[in-house]
């Protein structure tokens, strides 16, 4: 079936027809609709969840952690500060294997103040434990978020995952999706497996939020960093059975163009869109350009980026994003720690663009592989660090 | 006790089983003052027990036995709380 929504609109439709056991959640703009929407459906009696409208998104967070580990299905939107906010309990809800979904409109962080599309708070979490899956449409941001339940709540998983999509960008575009009936959904997903350990679980007592000192700490995060080594077999699965069900297939990354490809630019959610159509506009000027687009951004995919840039010359990374006092933008040192120790390595080149909503526009793009046909030239990419479409 | 791998650790941060606090580390080594209670004036109304933060109270058969001081961090909540004043809070000799 076909429909025409408000990509926060078309997230709260597929949070109905997901009908998580508990969401808890304080509505923070760009992702603003998805908990209205949501909290009106429960008001309507159209789902059974319970709706917790707390005080601040690190309750939102602490009630979604309690509920999970109670064996619930729990979901959440964010963004922002309302994610920066959740911090501390992000870690939590990763070590403890809460398969907690949220929803986040990607938005900028203070100061200054700015409501817009960028990448920074999903970046900030990048260290938290949660899994992150990236989208470039509204179809793939509904996609993505009927996968990511199945995924985070698979036994081999069993860990919190990020639902990204550009604030305003996306979360604010209507575009015509293809959405499942309901039923379809519920029987995609199924039931939530039980935990082997519950809250809730009377005849099995089990502390929860233990302590572990000198000699345990270390041995509690080896066993945590370990488990991801499942999930991306897990997404592969989800997506396979995903395909079967809608056509629509997904990968961890996206290839657009890359087997020829010596200048190829690597995108995330929005614009990874704006940079296939330059390619396309290049390609026909005889380029040979290509654009890596990252659907699952964590776990990292190491052996698949390695895979897809084998045959690049020159390697240009979007930031959406900044490291501040770093060597670079968060997703250009990713990239270039999974290249680093490779015998063939292409140049690599971070391009900080598109912060605070600032449009990414064609011709930034072709500015950028520009910059990369030139370091292919000079043999460098200099600077290392290029801010595109910043006025100087 | 044998202390486990990595790989022999449960799902997430969890022990399968409750009450494990005791014994497992001493959580009290910068107490400045102890409780020490008169058991001859207690009147075991378990008020202490209710209200001590770290469960440091020890009881048996509903009533007040002691103190376990692996576990009390001096904090003086059960003296405070007493209703026949029959806890003292006494400096610890090093």
């Amino acid at each position: 079936m076909k429909v025409a929504l408000e990509t926060n609109q078309l997230i709260a439709l597929a949070m109905k027809q997901i009908e998580p056991h508990v969401v808890a959640a304080y509505p923070i703009t760009p992702s603003t609709e998805v908990v209205q929407e949501f909290s009106q459906y429960v008001a309507n009696g159209d789902v059974r969840t319970e709706f917790v409208p707390v005080e601040s998104e690190h309750s939102a967070m602490s009630a979604c952690l309690a509920a999970s580990l109670s064996g619930a299905r729990v979901m959440t939107a964010t963004a922002s500060q309302g994610l920066a906010f959740m911090w501390e309990m992000l870690h939590i809800a990763a070590a403890s294997r809460a398969p907690i979904v949220t929803i986040v409109a990607n938005r900028a962080l203070s100061a200054p103040i700015n409501i817009h599309g960028d990448h920074a708070d999903s970046m900030g979490a990048r260290d938290t434990g949660w899994l992150q899956l990236w989208a470039e449409t509204a179809q793939e941001a509904y996609d993505n978020t009927i996968q990511a339940i199945k995924i985070a709540e698979d036994p081999r998983v069993r860990f919190p995952m990020l639902v990204n999509y550009d604030g305003f960008t996306t979360s604010h575009a209507v575009e015509t999706v293809e959405i499942l009936e309901d039923d379809q959904v519920r029987n995609f997903i199924g039931s939530i497996p039980k935990p082997q350990y519950s809250l809730l679980d009377t005849e099995h007592p089990t502390s929860f939020g233990v302590l572990a000192l000198q000699d345990y700490y270390m041995e509690f995060r080896k066993a945590q960093a370990e488990a991801y080594k499942n999930v991306k077999d897990v997404v592969l699965e989800v997506a396979d059975a995903y395909a079967k069900l809608t056509g629509r297939k997904y990968g961890i990354l996206e290839d657009y163009k890359l087997d020829d490809a010596d200048v190829v630019l690597v995108a995330m959610n929005s614009a990874a869109g704006t940079a296939k159509d330059t390619v396309d506009a290049l390609r026909k000027e005889g380029k040979k350009v290509g654009v890596l687009k990252i659907r699952l951004f964590r776990p990292f995919p190491v052996e698949e980026i390695r895979e897809a840039l084998k045959n690049a010359k020159a390697v240009a990374v979007m930031d959406r994003a900044y490291t501040f006092g770093g060597p670079a933008g968060p997703l250009f040192e990713e990239v270039a720690t999974a290249m680093v120790n490779q015998n063939q390595k292409p140049l690599l080149g971070d391009f900080v663009t598109g912060l605070g909503g600032r449009d990414i526009t064609t011709d930034e793009i072709k500015q950028i592989f520009d910059t990369g046909y030139k370091a292919l030239e000079k043999g460098a990419f200099e600077p290392l660090v290029n801010w595109v479409g910043v006025r100087e | 006790m044998k202390e486990q791998k990595w790989n022999e650790l449960p799902e997430g941060v969890i022990i399968p089983e409750g009450g494990n606090s005791q014994g497992s580390y001493i959580v009290a080594g910068w107490r400045t003052f102890k409780p020490v209670v008169n058991l001859d004036k207690c009147i075991h109304c378990m008020t202490c027990w209710i209200m001590c933060p770290d469960n440091a109270i020890e009881a048996k058969g509903g009533k007040m036995i002691g103190f376990d001081y692996e576990a009390c961090k001096g904090c003086g909540v059960c003296a405070e709380v007493c209703p026949v004043k029959v806890i003292d809070m006494v400096k610890e000799e090093r």
